[in-house]
């Protein structure tokens, strides 16, 4: 008897000991998505890899691509679509949507603290020398006021479910975090691909993101003004986000700006149009931190705006996330996360983190190099799965490599046991077979905290791949949040 | 007042010059293939290249004017910016700046164009399959317009699209017209033969123009009344008069309806193309010198790009 139970497309789906998002296990069988396998099971392997192939197709004419510049020639290249979806009950998502309220808040109470007086370095719930030699603490920020006190606007949380199906965070994204634009499009491409499989599904819509963001964009601008212009700032055409920008600006009908189309004077920011030089009030940036004002951060950004941190000091201009939220989505300081909301909200953590070894503490240094091979090691500051040594998958040079750098910059580095991602039914090249997943929620917060019902579900398509990063192989799927 | 960023407004008025030119382009060389069916093959390819001044870059990269070098050159060549294979990538290009702008399907249907492109194998140009490329790219140009008409929101963007539509087409017009006109100036014993004929009729096919000018000139065609009808008739949407007239009022809309107080150069330059046309004919013309009007009708088109360019793109000032 197979997990499915189904006679059809899933009667030979074996997830073996991982838990499986539509499923569950055998000893902790899932019924929210019942009614999904059971019309999934009724199609067509053939059918179904055709609409795949169209769906596609429709990426690429979409332009839903990023690209890649060599020399002389760019390429188009799209994040693959799986074309099953991942489907969260109501249940669980409102478990998550607690959590993840939790957790920001507890961020953003944080952030204000170390930029203000510093309670919780003082009452020693964090250790000085990890938020202030932080390479992305902003000691330009010391004593700013920002709206609401909130400094993260916009926040992807990567979530991770193992063997036990509990839900747990793996790392925060409180700088610029990207796929966004992917939850929106891929239900787009689901319900122009898979209407029959859609019907009478009462599903969390996801389309109003844009809406919200520019809402609580608006809610940023200076006080008293009547007309408030919103701009998304970016790199420009060769960011790999880019068409997320133009995804965003679009939703919202902003412009979407590169630093060359701003300039400052008197501390205001104005852009460049048509008509002479237009106010800018509030500026959803997609570019870090160092590469906003070549005045005040990094002197050789030609991306950013001269001036700008001066404006955003003045309160002329408001920012999105604000400058210095890197040092909260640090590996380092995401360990002390449930102990910030316990400090600042007195509650205990709804959604635990995943296991965490500080290699900057001594006990944890030491679990570390006795069990490197069992471990992912991660330098604290990098993002998009750089530096990462994946213990079990990593060569004895590998590993050595990685003892060699831990010893030398301990305080750089964590180490967390493998979590064996949870899986979902995906389309393999010849059947339905099981893909490892995680989940990316997006929550915007202004005044107080929404949470966009779903998120991007990342799914590793290569078998047995833990990797879901679209650089390795990884792509998305269609993530469902049931209304019941 | 408008919010329109001058970098929009710059590449929307190029998007637009970029994909008429490659439209003009595919109908040049499609009739210059019917063209080049007679003695004068080589010299007619040749005149392309005079017509677009890419002689230098042509002759850096082949010895002999051949008909396969020569469409190859301006279809699928990448490495020639002039190629329509680079234009429309650079209209692609703008277009993905201009995302936020345009509607989805303006940038749908040049991504796609641009994709087809680019599968079109080099080898598979040749002279008989030209038509059909032609063919092709006219309709996607075509297909172009038809959607902008359709969803272009009509705000100022609008209004730099069209200029620069228009100007292109004003200046393309103005190419087509010197090039051929020298080529096809009747020798002596040619007048009136079959041969001169069929050739002013393959230009005027070349402009999609041919019956418009038979409902006004019923019989008869003569060098002078051909070239008079792509200077002068108001009528014809492809006509310098014609697209002239209609970038002169664009301009003053906009200056209107947005309040913009730049850009007088530009709108002084036209509306003095537009006073000329209407105080001149063709005979007029000729009696001056074609190619010197036609040249000099170039000339203002560059300076009132340069005073767009100044007044709304965020052009620097040119020495003076």
């Amino acid at each position: 008897m197979s997990l499915s139970g189904t006679q059809g497309l899933l009667a030979r789906y074996d997830p073996a000991s991982f838990f499986c998002e539509l499923l569950g296990t055998p000893a902790h069988p899932l019924e929210h998505a019942r009614f999904f396998v059971e019309r999934l099971d009724q199609l067509d392997l053939a059918e179904l890899r055709r609409r795949a192939t169209d769906a596609e197709a429709d990426l690429f004419n979409l332009g839903i691509t990023f690209t890649v510049y060599s020399d002389k020639d760019q390429i188009d290249r799209i994040l693959p679509f799986d074309v099953i979806p991942r489907i969260i009950s109501a249940s669980d998502w409102a478990h998550l949507e607690q959590g993840l309220v939790q957790r920001i808040a507890a961020m953003n109470l944080f952030l204000h603290d170390i930029y203000h007086t510093q309670r919780v370095l003082k009452d020693g719930i964090v250790p000085p020398d990890l938020v202030l030699k932080n390479p992305n603490f902003r000691p330009e920020m010391v004593g700013l006021d920002v709206t609401f006190g909130t400094y993260m606007h916009i926040c992807g949380t990567d979530i991770v479910r193992g063997g036990d199906g509990v839900f747990r965070v793996l790392e925060d994204n409180g700088r610029t975090p990207s796929g966004v634009s992917y939850v929106v499009e891929n239900r787009h491409l689901m319900q122009r691909a898979f209407p029959d499989l859609m019907r009478n599904i009462g599903i969390r819509p996801v389309s109003n993101y844009g809406q919200k963001l520019a809402e609580s964009l608006a809610d940023l601008a200076p006080r008293g003004l009547l007309d408030v212009q919103v701009v998304l700032l970016s790199p420009g055409v060769f960011n790999s986000a880019y068409f997320e920008h133009i995804f965003l600006a679009r939703e919202m009908g902003v412009p979407l700006v590169e630093g060359r189309d701003l300039v400052v004077e008197n501390d205001r920011v104005f852009m460049r149009t048509v008509g002479g030089l237009q106010p800018v009030h509030v500026i959803y940036r997609r570019l870090n931190d160092d590469f906003l004002d070549p005045e005040a951060f990094n002197p050789t950004s030609v991306l950013g705006v001269p001036g700008l941190f001066r404006c955003f000091k003045k309160g002329n201009v408001a920012l999105a996330n604000a400058i210095g939220t890197g040092v909260v989505d640090d590996k380092a300081t995401y360990a002390y996360v449930p102990r910030l909301i316990k400090y600042y909200l007195d509650q205990d953590a709804i959604l635990p983190n995943v296991e965490t070894f500080l290699c900057r503490e001594p006990q944890g240094l030491k679990y570390t190099l006795d069990h490197l091979a069992e471990l992912v090691t991660k330098p604290v500051g990098e993002s998009g799965g750089y530096g990462i040594t994946i213990g079990p998958r990593a060569t004895k040079a590998e590993l050595e490599d990685a003892r060699a750098r831990i010893v030398a910059q301990p305080e750089n580095y964590v180490a967390q046991p493998m979590v064996a991602l949870s899986v979902c039914p995906s389309l393999g090249p010849n059947d339905i077979a099981p893909r490892h997943v995680d989940l990316r929620p997006f929550a915007i917060t202004g005044r107080s905290t929404w949470v966009l019902p779903g998120g991007l579900s990342r799914v590793a398509l290569k078998e047995g791949s833990f990797v879901v990063n679209s650089s390795q192989g990884g792509g998305s799927k269609d993530t469902w949040v049931l209304e019941t | 007042m408008s919010n329109l960023l001058s970098r929009y407004a710059d590449a929307t008025f190029w998007m637009a010059r970029q994909v008429e030119r490659s439209e003009d382009l595919a109908r040049i060389l499609d009739v210059n293939e019917s063209f080049s069916r007679d003695s004068r093959g080589a010299q007619n390819w040749h005149s392309i290249l005079k017509l677009y001044a890419d002689e230098e870059r042509y002759f850096d990269r082949h010895n002999e004017v051949s008909a396969e070098a020569v469409v190859d050159f301006f279809v699928l060549d990448p490495e020639h910016p002039g190629s329509i294979i680079s234009t429309i990538n650079a209209a692609r290009e703008n277009a993905r700046q201009l995302r936020p702008l345009i509607s989805t399907e303006m940038w749908q249907q040049l991504n796609v164009f641009y994709g087809k492109l680019k599968a079109i194998p080099r080898e598979s140009l040749t002279e008989q399959s030209l038509n059909r490329i032609c063919t092709f790219i006219k309709e996607a140009c075509q297909n172009h317009a038809g959607i902008t008409e359709g969803t272009f929101y009509r705000d100022e963007g609008w209004h730099f699209y069209q200029l620069g539509m228009l100007i292109e087409r004003a200046d393309q017009t103005t190419r087509l017209l010197d090039v051929k006109y020298e080529l096809l100036l009747p020798s002596i014993y040619d007048v009136g033969s079959p041969l001169d004929v069929s050739q002013w009729g393959a230009l005027l096919h070349s402009v999609a123009a041919f019956h418009a000018f038979r409902r006004i000139h019923p019989s008869g065609m003569t060098s002078a009344t051909v070239a008079g009808f792509l200077l002068l008739n108001q009528r014809f949407p492809r006509s310098v008069a014609a697209s002239v007239c209609e970038a002169s009022r664009i301009l003053d809309q906009l200056r209107r309806d947005y309040g913009l107080n730049a850009g007088s150069v530009a709108a002084d330059h036209l509306r003095e193309l537009e006073e000329w046309i209407a105080r001149n004919t063709i005979q007029s013309i000729i009696a001056y010198g074609l190619h010197e009007t036609l040249d000099w009708i170039q000339r203002e088109l560059i300076i009132v790009t340069q005073g767009l360019g100044e007044a709304f793109f965020g052009y620097v000032p040119r020495e003076a």
